[in-house]
């Protein structure tokens, strides 16, 4: 398989197997009184680990996907989940945050965008609603149990991402560390000689 | 190189909402026999034979999980079905009296039976798929029109009425539930007292555990506990203008009936009969539909 195509075929796979997985199963599992909702957290760890291109890209496919198995207006989960692949990709590209719980604070804010943004767009669309208490509560317990599962998504997601990936950043973290640290501060001969001093 | 990065970047972003934007406003604004629409069913028929196989495979999950969730209620639960089997053995007796005295009326007046609920073809299926969002209520079941199932066919689960079909295919439908936005039905309270208040039952938005039955008398003599059924209406005037749903579908009961709400906003809550999260099987009630309740008055008297 050639090289370029190995990263999309998986995401295209991982995008299918998840909304196959979503509504097939978690969505039928009551936590709570809610379901888990495994596909904002899939496009924010796409974002994270690949970057924003492949993370918009991966929100909207896997958006348009939901919206189409679910028989819904199409576009609206595309929108949103465009947001939250791009968002997460940038977060990457700009900080590179390198704390192992990243993804439980990323899975929480992206389940946040995709209720609350659900909603914005529903009422933008038209849909008589009241904003009840309980559609809020509802939202809140979603964020929770998607924050729980967030961590072991994003580990599945890594699995079925890393070999494809052409830069790791855990493992551009790693050599960093292994050789010294790459700040632009420290001369090549001042890494190097920390590099000697740690082999003695 | 940085700057053309950034521009492609941006242009890709640009393109995908925008393709999003086009989607959604040509979606929003089509008929369901749309070329977009029809594609949609395309593909949902494409994926139901996937969905259904997911949806097995993965049973032993669902119901293990369903278990846990299913002991974390279970007190409440019995607490709740201990005062509802009181209320409803009382109810019983009522209407057992009732069933008989109309049996009898009945077969006085000759009324014609082939309407009402009996003469449904229930079709049993699988629930396959499920929107997991509090917006769009609605659920995927294995059967479609092959097996007799039309759009609009009422559909039942948990011994009462779920919702009804807004999409048919071959092999697969999607059944829109009571608690989406879109939904509405004629409803009446089962009063013991009279023939029943009428009122139209819309979901109450974001909460899937709630229903309003609105347009009810501002006196009606409502209570909690009382049965919530389909009214099954037609309209003398003209009797090709009846309700999708028989008379006499359970709904759900009443659970707050606030005389001041009901005085003011001419509206009780219902809570639904059907466990709507948890429903993995359901009936489809496919034809003939409703047609007119027709009393038979006797010919030959004179």
């Amino acid at each position: 398989m050639s090289e370029w195509l190995r990263l999309p075929l998986r995401l295209v796979g991982l995008a299918l197997l998840t909304v196959i997985v979503q509504e097939s199963a978690v969505s039928q599992i009551s936590i709570f009184g809610v379901s888990a909702d495994l596909t904002p957290l899939v496009v924010m760890s796409v974002g994270l680990l690949a970057g924003s291109l492949p993370g918009a890209i991966m929100g909207f496919g896997t958006g348009l996907l939901v919206d189409t198995v679910l028989v819904q207006t199409l576009g609206v989960t595309s929108l949103l989940y465009i947001a939250i692949g791009y968002w997460s990709g940038r977060l990457r590209e700009l900080r590179d945050p390198a704390h192992g719980l990243i993804p439980l604070a990323a899975g929480a804010a992206a389940t946040a965008v995709a209720g609350l943004g659900m909603s914005l767009i529903q009422f933008l669309l038209g849909v008589n609603a009241p904003v009840s208490l309980l559609l809020l509560q509802q939202i809140f317990v979603t964020v929770l149990v998607n924050t729980l599962i967030a961590l072991p998504v994003y580990a599945f997601v890594r699995r079925v991402v890393q070999p494809a990936l052409p830069d790791d950043p855990r493992r551009r973290r790693r050599r960093a560390y292994t050789t010294g640290g790459l700040s632009p501060l420290q001369s090549p001969s001042q890494r190097l000689g920390q590099i000697s001093r740690s082999s003695r | 190189m940085h700057d053309k990065q950034v521009r492609r970047r941006r242009a890709v972003l640009a393109l995908l909402v925008g393709i999003s934007l086009i989607l959604l406003t040509a979606y929003f604004g089509e008929s369901p026999s749309s070329p977009l629409h029809n594609v949609q069913r395309g593909i949902v028929q494409v994926f139901s034979p996937v969905q259904e196989g997911a949806s097995k495979v993965l049973s032993p999950v669902k119901d293990v999980a369903g278990w846990f969730s299913d002991t974390l209620n279970a007190k409440a639960r019995s607490d709740r079905l201990a005062k509802q089997v009181a209320s409803l053995t009382r109810q019983l007796d009522y209407y057992a009296q009732k069933a008989s005295l109309s049996d009898q009326l009945a077969a006085q007046i000759r009324l014609d039976t082939r309407v009402g609920m009996s003469s449904y073809q229930p079709v049993a299926s699988n629930v396959i798929g499920r929107d997991p969002t509090l917006w769009y209520q609605t659920i995927t079941i294995d059967k479609g029109s092959d097996d007799g199932v039309a759009l609009n066919d009422p559909v039942t689960g948990d011994g009462a009425l779920v919702g009804k079909v807004t999409t048919v295919d071959g092999p697969v439908s999607v059944v829109t539930l009571i608690t989406d936005h879109s939904f509405a039905v004629a409803a009446k309270v089962l009063d013991s007292s009279s023939d029943g208040d009428s009122g139209v039952l819309i979901p109450a938005i974001g909460n899937p555990y709630s229903l309003l039955l609105q347009e009810l008398p501002p006196h009606a003599p409502i209570q909690n506990g009382q049965q919530v059924v389909t009214a099954g209406f037609t309209d003398p005037a003209n009797p090709a203008l009846n309700s999708l749903y028989p008379a006499g579908i359970p709904i759900g009961q009443v659970s707050n009936a606030d005389q001041n709400q009901l005085l003011n906003n001419q509206q009780v809550q219902v809570v639904p009969a059907a466990n709507l999260r948890h429903l993995s099987v359901v009936q489809v009630l496919t034809r003939p539909h409703p047609g007119t309740a027709r009393a038979q008055l006797g010919t030959g008297t004179g």
